[in-house]
């Protein structure tokens, strides 16, 4: 809980989880100049909001604005990009074939592209789970999905980015 | 556990988020079936891979430095704050205590005005009871419906004449005057007659020049008309209606 210096308080508090919010918000918006503008809005929100945090998890807490702020900001800028409704089923593509091996040596900017390539929703997961380590619990309190969806999602976003991998390999996309 | 069992699993088992019971139960099919073996390893390379220090963006320093500054701002920027900065706090102080001296100022002249003509009204309202109480022969120090008598009469009593008018036309008739005590000087109290009603019109002088128009009060059932006309302050007081005490009023200053 924020004490009466607020502004202190509010520096000492959430500052700390910048790199995390510009993360998260680079990952979604894949623009670093749009990503610096919804990290700063998303701070400005925290601020007038920081009353209400009740103290515990900041940086959920913090990146449940950022991810707000960003989705509004898609919604805004890019409707394009949120405007599908994403299908937990869909994606289930029930694939008798093994999955590909996945080399150990993967180009990261490849891998970057795919990852940027995936929806939102998937690309958020992954993000928030293997970018920036969160645990299930803090990813369902960020994203307000419950657990199992958390948990679902998270292995079929993984799967999806897999298969894309595997699928751009045999193309002989990878460079 | 089977194929089917596993498979969800298979991410959460690598992320290690399985309770006790069945993460060995994982890591049991796991270590029999290839395929789920298979694809535990995928899981595991890609999430090496993700966890590149290459993939996490860091925010850039000049951001920290705006997030810094917007915030300093925004604590100054709400109006509140903003109208409360140091710089206007003079010419707000300044501001309020004109305000309040003006304030206090006002009020208290317009309610030692109210008061001093309360506190007069009470003294007329006084000297015409007693003027009028029962046994008391102070009514009138002389009885006369002459003006030219009592006129004269309050000669070397006062240091003013008042003026005394014949007001019979009208239906007031005058039947004395005397002398009396109010407002802290000796005043003139000429004695009028309507029906059974006595009037009793204090007169004294008044530093005011100018005409005040009447006024008309009410004090413990009496009825108050005063007004200020060429230096001289006049109190008619008398248990006379209002109109028609007013009318008595008006036919004085016509």
């Amino acid at each position: 809980v924020l004490g009466t210096n607020r502004k202190i308080d509010f520096d000492e508090v959430f500052l700390p989880h910048l790199d995390a919010a510009y993360n998260l918000a680079r990952w979604l918006t894949r623009d670093p100049a749009d990503a610096d503008d919804v990290v700063q809005e998303s701070f400005m929100r925290a601020f007038r909001f920081s009353a209400g945090f009740q103290g515990g998890d900041s940086r959920s807490w913090l990146l449940k604005i950022v991810r707000n702020t960003c989705y509004t900001w898609l919604r805004k800028n890019r409707s394009r990009e949120t405007s599908y409704e994403l299908d937990e089923e869909q994606h289930e593509a029930v694939s008798g074939d093994p999955e590909a091996i996945l080399q150990e040596n993967i180009d990261r900017q490849f891998l970057r592209k795919l990852l940027e390539g995936l929806p939102p929703e998937f690309r958020e997961v992954i993000v928030l789970r293997d970018i920036e380590g969160l645990s299930y619990k803090e990813i369902s309190s960020v994203t307000e999905l419950p657990l199992g969806t958390v948990m679902s999602r998270l292995a079929r976003a993984r799967k999806r980015l897999q298969a894309d991998a595997a699928r751009a390999t045999q193309s002989g996309v990878l460079g | 556990m089977n194929c089917e069992d596993a498979k969800p699993l298979l991410d959460s088992f690598a992320d290690g988020e399985l309770d006790l019971v069945n993460h060995v139960q994982v890591e049991a099919h796991v270590d029999e079936c290839l395929r789920c073996d298979h694809i535990y390893r995928n899981r595991a390379v890609l999430k090496n891979a993700l966890a590149d220090e290459i993939l996490y963006f860091r925010a850039p320093s000049e951001l920290r430095s705006r997030i810094r500054l917007s915030l300093s701002e925004s604590q100054t920027r709400s109006p509140i704050t903003r109208l409360l900065k140091w710089r206007w706090m003079p010419a707000f102080a300044t501001a309020a205590i004109l305000t309040a001296v003006l304030l206090t100022t006002f009020a208290i002249y317009r309610d030692r005005a109210v008061d001093s003509e309360n506190l007069l009204a009470n003294e007329m309202v006084s000297a015409h009871i007693r003027s009028m109480m029962v046994g008391d022969t102070h009514l009138m120090d002389v009885p006369s419906t002459d003006q030219h008598t009592v006129k004269p009469w309050f000669e070397g009593k006062l240091d003013f004449s008042p003026p005394v008018a014949d007001l019979s036309q009208q239906g007031f008739t005058l039947i004395g005057g005397r002398l009396d005590y109010a407002g802290g000087r000796a005043v003139a109290a000429l004695v009028y007659q309507r029906r059974q009603h006595v009037i009793n019109l204090f007169v004294f002088p008044n530093q005011e020049t100018g005409a005040n128009g009447e006024r008309l009060l009410v004090k413990q059932g009496f009825n108050i008309v005063h007004w200020t006309r060429s230096g001289m302050t006049f109190w008619a007081v008398s248990d006379l209606n209002a109109a028609e005490l007013q009318e008595f009023a008006a036919d004085l200053q016509s």
